[in-house]
C-alpha cells in the first residue's frame, strides 16, 4: 500500500507500523465517574466495518508521525490522511 | 545428433552450445530453450507423470508447461521441478529429468499406472484414513518417496539473489503484439514505461507464428520495435522478466532472471525481485492455448497446436515426421499450413467442427471427427479416430483454444468473465488499480485487433496522466476473425482421457468429483488437485471447469473459474529473502565496548537486535559457571563494568515534561527534583505492566528515561502515540537517544574509588551525591558525560555515559585505571544473577501477563492521578490481597538445582492445574549465597515467607521441596546500593 503522508508526500506502507481503529485517540478521564466501564469500553471493544475504517498509523521508518489513516477495508483505497496530532485537537483532545 | 534447423528460425547455428541429458552429451544453439534443443535432439521422452508415472514429453513451449518438469545444474545449484520450455540452453548445462526411480526410459513406479483404478479422485483422503497412527510412520513416507517431483540439493544455495524498487507511469506487462504496440504508443507520447517480458526474446508470438506486418515477418518487426524502444530514454525494457503479482495502490511483482542463462554468475545475484510502483498497468500476457480431452492424450509426441507452431517457426525444429492436427478452431488450420510451408509432413487434420468444407493440398481432412484413443507407449505412433479410422504420427498437435491470461487482473478482487464468441474467460469485475488489458489476454486474439488495441489503450493512458497520444499509424496486419466451436471432450473415449497433465487429473475424477459432492470448482481443484502445482493449471484450469460445467448440467459462467493468487510462475524461496540471509537476515547491533570485549575473551549472546558480551572467559576457567562466578564475586567484593548501552534512552524536553511522565509513569513524577533519578514503572492501558526503568531529571525541562533493552522501541512508539494522540497540546518532545550515548554500569564496593579516578573535580561522597542522583559531568579531563547513581545489582553502583564515540575509549579507560582496584568486566550472566539476588524483575517477570501488585510494585500506582493504565490496574481480580506475588525461592535441600518453569504446589495436593499455586520465572546460582535461587510467583506469596511448599516439573521430571523466602535475597534492607 502506499499512504499519502500529510508531510512528506506518498510512502510505501512498509515504511508504517499500524495500530487500527482511531477511537484510540478518545481516551477516557481517568478521574471521571464511572471511568472503570468507559476504559473497559476504550481497550476491548472496537468496530470492525466492512469499509471505510479510520485507523492510526506510525510513520516508524520516517518521520515519527502518528497519522489517521481513512482506508477501506474491503479495497485498501485509501481516501483520506491527516496527522493525528490535529485530528487529536480537532476532537478535543486538548488538555 | 542434432538435427539440422528448419529454414527461418530465430536460432544462432552460428555456434554452438554443448549441453548433457541425463549424462548424454547433446547440442543446441544459442536462442534454444532446453526443450527446443531436447527436441532437435530426438528427445521426445522427457519426464514421468506425477502420479500414474506415464511417460510425458513436452507439451508447451512457455511456462505453462506442465509436463517437463527437469533439474538443472548438479552440486549446490541443483534446482529441481524448472520447466524446460523456458530454461534457456547455455554451454555445459547440465539437465536431467525426474520423478522416476530406476532410468526414465524403465520407471520401477510405472506399477503405479497399472493400479490407476485406486487411485482415482480422492484416493488419498479415502484410503489412508486408518488406522490414523499408521499416517505419520507408514503411509506419508510411502506416498512422499513414490509422488513428488524433483529433489532439493540439501546444501546451501550458493547463489545470490537482491531485491529492487522501479517507479514508472506504465508498465507494460508482456511484450506480445499488444504490449510492443502499446510501449510504442506510449514511449512516444513520453511516458516512463516499463516492458517486461519472461522471455529472452521480446516479441510474444511474433516470433513463433508465421504471422507478417506490413512488408516484413513479425519477428522482425518486433525487433525493429524493441530497438527503436531501446532509444528512448524513458523507456526500459525487461526481458527475463516475469511480472508475478499485483498489489494494492499500483504496486507489482516482477521477478529477472539475470544470470540463469548464464553457466556461471560471476557473483552476481542470480534473480532480483522487483517492487514495481506503477501509475498505470497494461495487462498484455497473451493467451494460453489449452487441449482437448481424448483417451491417452497424454502421450510423448501430444502437444499443443501453438507449441508446435512455436518449434518449427522460432526454433526450426519439427516436433515430428508425421504430424496430426487436432483442433475445434482455425489455429489447428494455421498449423498445417505452417508446416506445410517448412516441409514438414501432414498426416491429417481433424477438425470437430461439423460441417466445414476447407480442404488443404495433399492433406487428409476430417470435418466432424474426434480422437478416440492414440497408440505409442514412450512415442506417439498412431491416432485412432471413431469409426476405427486410424492414422500414422509420431507427433499431434491440439488445440482446444485459448485462454486469456487474466491472472494479475484476479490478484486484488477481479472475476474473470466468460466471453461467448471466443470462448475464454477475460478480465472482469474490480481490477487491480490502474490496470487494464489489451491484446489476448483480453480475449481479442486477432494481430491487427490486437496491435490496435494496445495503441489505443496506452494513447488513452498517456492522455489520462496528460500526454498527447500518439499519432503513428499502425502497419498493416493480418485479422481475419478467430473461430471456434467449443469443444472439450470426448465422451466416446474408453481410456483414460487427461485434463490436468501435471496432476494426473482425468476426465473420470471431475465426473467423480460432482458425483461425490465437490461440485464447486473451489472443490474440484482441491478434491482432484485440477490446477496445482507449478504449472497452476495454466493449461488445464477452464478444460477442467468446462467439463465440470457439462457433467453437472451448467452453462461456464455458471460453473465460474478459480482465481489466482501470485506469483503467476513458481519463484525461488531465495528470490524473496533476497539478502536478508543468513547472518544478514536482519542488522546487528554491536554496543560500543565490542571490539574490546572480543579481545578480551567475551563469548556473545543475541539480545534483541544486539550483540552482548555473555561473560568475559580467563584462562583456566572450566566453563561459563566458572566466569559468571567470578565476574559476580569480583563485582561484590570490589568492582565491576558491564557495557549497559543497549538499555533504550529517550531524551524528554519541554516545558511540559513532567506532566507528560507523570501522565506515562504508574507512580508519581511530578516532584522529582533536578538532579535526581527515580525508577519509573510503566503499565499498559489495561493495567498489566508494560515496562519499566529509570528517569533522570536533568534539568526543569529536561529528563533522560531509560527503558529495557527489549522494550526500547515499542516505548518511544507509544511515548509518541502519548504525545501526539492523547494529549496534542502538551509541551514535550521526544528523541530516542539509545545509539547516542555508550553507557556502563560500575557496580561494587570500590566503584566509588574508580570513579573518582574518571570523573573531573567532583566530590562523590555519599552526602554530595548519594543513591538515585544524577548530573552532567566531564570525565578524563572534559569528555562530556552524565552520571546516575543507580543499581540494577544492589551493590553501591553508578552508571556513567559519554557519547557514543568515546564508547571505545571509555572501557579501556575504565579498565586501565581501576586495575590496582581488580576491577572486572562483567557481561550479561552476571548481570542476571545479581538482578535475581537482588530481587529484580526483568523480561522473564515483566513478560506482559505480570501486574504492579505481582511484581511487589502495587503500592507504587498512585491513585491521585490518570496515568496509563491506573483505572484498569485496580480491577478487583487485579489486586486481590491473595494473589500471586513475586517471591525468592532456594531449594531446602541447598545442593539441588531449581528449574526456571516449574509450578508451585502446596505439599500433598494432586500435582494438577486446579492445584497450582504459581510458578518459577527465573532461576540462577547464588555465587554469594552459594546455593541455587529463583524469583517466582506465588498465590498470597507475600504472606508465605518461611513456608515450605514443592516446585514441581513435569517436563524435566523433577519435584522438589523449597523455601519460600523475600524476593530480595541479597542485601535485603539496601544498605549496600545506598552506602
Amino acid at each position: 500500500m502506499i499512504i499519502d503522508h500529510p508531510l512528506l508526500g506518498p510512502r510505501d506502507a512498509a515504511e508504517f507500523t499500524v495500530l487500527g481503529d482511531a477511537a484510540l485517540i478518545h481516551r477516557p478521564d481517568g478521574m471521571a465517574e464511572g471511568a472503570e466501564a468507559a476504559f473497559h469500553d476504550y481497550v476491548y471493544l472496537r468496530d470492525n466495518p466492512a469499509g471505510l475504517h479510520r485507523e492510526l498509523w506510525y510513520h516508524e521508518q520516517g518521520d515519527r508521525s502518528w497519522l489517521v489513516v481513512t482506508r477501506n477495508t474491503l479495497t485498501h483505497e485509501i481516501t483520506e490522511v491527516a496527522l493525528a496530532r490535529d485530528v487529536a485537537r480537532a476532537e478535543g483532545r486538548s488538555r | 545428433m542434432s538435427a539440422p534447423r528448419l529454414p527461418g528460425a530465430l536460432v544462432d547455428t552460428g555456434e554452438t552450445l554443448k549441453f548433457t541429458w541425463n549424462g548424454r552429451q547433446m547440442s543446441g544453439h544459442p536462442g534454444d530453450t532446453l526443450a527446443s534443443a531436447l527436441l532437435a535432439n530426438g528427445q521426445r521422452l522427457v519426464a514421468r507423470s506425477f502420479k500414474y508415472h506415464r511417460p510425458r514429453g513436452i507439451f508447451s513451449a512457455g511456462s505453462e508447461e506442465p509436463n517437463a518438469l527437469v533439474q538443472l545444474r548438479r552440486g549446490a545449484a541443483q534446482e529441481p521441478n524448472t520447466r524446460a520450455t523456458v530454461a534457456e540452453l547455455f554451454d555445459g548445462l547440465h539437465a536431467s529429468s525426474q520423478n522416476h526411480r530406476g532410468s526414465l526410459n524403465h520407471d520401477l513406479l510405472a506399477v503405479n499406472d497399472l493400479m490407476a483404478p485406486f487411485f482415482s479422485a480422492g484416493f488419498y483422503y479415502k484410503t489412508f484414513m486408518w488406522p490414523a497412527k499408521f499416517w505419520e510412520k507408514l503411509y506419508e513416507p510411502l506416498i512422499r518417496n513414490a509422488a513428488g517431483l524433483g529433489r532439493l540439493s540439501g546444501q546451501e544455495d550458493p547463489d545470490s539473489y537482491d531485491h529492487g524498487f522501479l517507479h514508472c507511469d506504465l508498465l507494460i506487462i508482456g511484450a506480445g503484439p499488444a504490449g510492443l504496440a502499446a510501449a510504442l504508443a506510449a514511449g512516444r507520447a513520453g511516458l516512463r514505461v516499463i516492458l517486461a517480458d519472461e522471455d529472452f526474446r521480446m516479441g510474444g508470438r511474433l516470433n513463433e507464428e508465421s504471422y507478417s506486418i506490413g512488408d516484413r515477418s513479425g519477428a522482425d518487426w518486433a525487433a525493429t520495435a524493441c530497438a527503436e524502444l531501446s532509444a528512448m530514454a524513458l523507456v526500459r525494457l525487461m526481458t527475463r522478466t516475469t511480472v508475478q503479482g499485483a498489489y494494492d495502490h499500483g504496486i507489482y511483482s516482477a521477478l529477472e532472471r539475470c544470470t540463469d542463462h548464464l553457466a556461471d554468475s560471476s557473483g552476481k545475484p542470480r534473480q532480483v525481485l522487483w517492487r514495481i510502483y506503477a501509475r498505470r498497468a497494461l495487462l498484455c500476457a497473451g493467451a494460453t492455448e489449452r487441449s482437448i480431452a481424448f483417451g491417452n492424450n497424454d502421450r510423448p509426441g501430444i502437444m499443443l497446436a501453438g507449441a508446435v507452431r512455436a518449434y518449427v517457426n522460432r526454433f526450426g525444429v519439427a516436433p515430428g515426421r508425421k504430424v496430426a492436427v487436432f483442433t475445434n478452431n482455425d489455429d489447428g488450420w494455421r498449423t498445417a499450413t505452417d508446416l506445410l510451408a517448412k516441409g514438414v509432413r501432414v498426416t491429417a487434420v481433424i477438425d470437430t467442427r461439423k460441417g466445414g468444407t476447407r480442404d488443404l493440398d495433399g492433406v487428409r481432412v476430417d470435418h466432424g471427427r474426434q480422437i478416440l484413443d492414440t497408440s505409442g507407449r514412450k512415442d506417439l505412433k498412431s491416432i485412432t479416430m471413431d469409426g476405427g479410422i486410424r492414422v500414422e504420427a509420431d507427433c499431434l498437435a491440439v488445440s482446444g483454444g485459448w485462454s486469456p491470461n487474466v491472472h494479475i487482473s484476479s490478484h486484488m478482487r477481479g472475476r474473470p468473465r466468460w466471453r461467448e464468441d471466443t470462448a475464454g474467460f477475460v478480465t472482469g469485475g474490480e481490477l487491480p488499480w490502474g490496470l487494464s488489458a489489451a491484446g489476448a489476454a483480453n480475449g481479442t486474439l486477432t494481430l491487427a485487433a490486437a496491435l490496435g488495441e494496445g495503441q489505443a489503450t496506452a494513447n488513452r493512458i498517456a492522455e489520462d496522466l496528460g500526454h498527447a497520444p500518439d499519432r503513428t499509424p499502425l502497419p498493416r496486419a493480418e485479422d481475419e476473425p478467430f473461430q471456434i466451436t467449443p469443444f472439450w471432450h470426448v465422451t466416446a473415449s474408453t481410456a483414460r482421457a487427461f485434463v490436468d497433465l501435471q496432476n494426473d487429473v482425468t476426465t473420470k475424477d471431475i465426473a467423480q468429483s460432482h458425483r461425490e459432492g465437490f461440485g464447486a470448482v473451489e472443490h474440484l481443484k482441491r478434491y482432484t488437485t485440477l490446477g496445482m502445482a507449478t504449472d497452476q493449471g495454466k493449461t488445464s484450469n477452464v478444460l477442467g471447469l468446462a467439463i465440470l460445467a457439462e457433467v453437472s448440467g451448467r452453462t461456464i459462467p455458471e460453473t465460474g473459474t478459480t482465481i489466482f493468487r501470485p506469483p503467476y510462475t513458481p519463484v525461488a524461496i531465495g528470490a524473496y529473502a533476497g539478502r536478508a540471509r543468513g547472518r544478514d537476515f536482519r542488522p546487528t547491533r554491536l554496543t560500543p565496548s565490542h571490539a574490546w570485549a572480543l579481545e578480551n575473551g567475551a563469548s556473545f549472546t543475541e539480545s534483541g537486535p544486539w550483540m552482548r558480551a555473555e561473560w568475559f572467559a580467563r584462562p583456566g576457567e572450566q566453563g561459563w559457571r566458572d566466569s559468571v562466578d567470578r565476574e559476580v564475586r569480583m563485582t561484590r567484593a570490589g568492582v565491576g563494568v558491564c557495557d549497559v548501552t543497549t538499555l533504550g534512552k529517550i531524551d524528554i524536553q519541554g516545558r511540559d515534561a513532567a506532566a507528560f511522565l507523570n501522565r506515562i509513569y504508574a507512580n508519581p513524577f511530578l516532584k522529582l527534583p533536578v538532579g535526581k533519578v527515580r525508577y519509573g514503572l510503566m503499565l499498559r492501558e489495561d493495567g498489566f505492566a508494560d515496562d519499566d526503568g529509570t528517569t533522570a531529571r536533568l534539568s526543569e525541562t529536561h529528563y533522560v528515561m531509560t527503558t529495557t533493552t527489549a522494550n526500547a522501541v515499542p516505548v518511544f512508539r507509544r511515548l509518541e502515540f502519548a504525545r501526539q494522540c492523547l494529549w496534542p497540546d502538551l509541551d514535550v518532545h521526544l528523541i530516542s537517544t539509545t545509539d547516542a550515548w555508550a553507557q556502563f554500569a560500575v557496580a561494587g564496593p570500590n566503584s566509588r574509588a574508580l570513579l573518582s579516578r574518571v570523573v573531573d573535580d567532583m566530590d562523590l561522597s555519599n552526602d554530595a551525591f548519594p543513591f538515585m542522583a544524577c548530573a552532567e559531568v566531564t570525565v578524563f579531563g572534559g569528555t562530556p558525560a552524565r552520571l546516575f547513581r543507580i543499581s540494577f545489582s544492589g551493590e553501591l553502583a553508578y552508571e556513567i555515559a559519554v557519547p557514543s564515540r568515546y564508547g571505545d575509549a571509555m572501557i579501556r579507560a575504565l579498565m586501565q585505571v581501576g586495575k590496582d582496584l581488580d576491577v572486572v568486566p562483567y557481561g550479561l550472566e552476571a548481570l542476571g544473577v545479581m538482578r535475581i539476588e537482588k530481587g529484580h524483575a526483568a523480561g522473564n517477570e515483566l513478560n506482559g501477563q505480570t501486574t504492579a501488585q505481582m511484581l511487589g510494585l502495587g503500592g507504587m500506582v498512585s491513585q491521585k492521578k490518570d496515568a496509563i493504565g491506573t483505572v484498569l490496574s485496580q480491577r478487583e481480580e487485579m489486586t486481590r490481597d491473595d494473589g500471586l506475588r513475586l517471591v525468592g525461592l532456594r531449594p531446602l535441600e541447598r545442593s539441588e538445582k531449581l528449574s526456571a518453569g516449574a509450578h508451585l504446589l502446596n505439599p500433598g495436593d494432586p500435582q494438577d492445574m486446579a492445584h497450582d499455586q504459581g510458578w518459577i520465572s527465573s532461576v540462577a546460582w547464588s555465587p554469594t549465597l552459594s546455593h541455587a535461587i529463583a524469583l517466582g510467583f506465588l498465590k498470597n506469596g507475600a504472606a508465605r515467607h518461611g513456608e515450605v511448599i514443592l516446585a514441581h516439573d513435569p517436563l524435566r521430571g523433577r519435584s522438589q521441596k523449597v523455601e519460600v523466602t523475600s524476593p530480595h535475597m541479597v542485601d535485603p534492607e539496601g544498605t549496600r546500593q545506598r552506602g
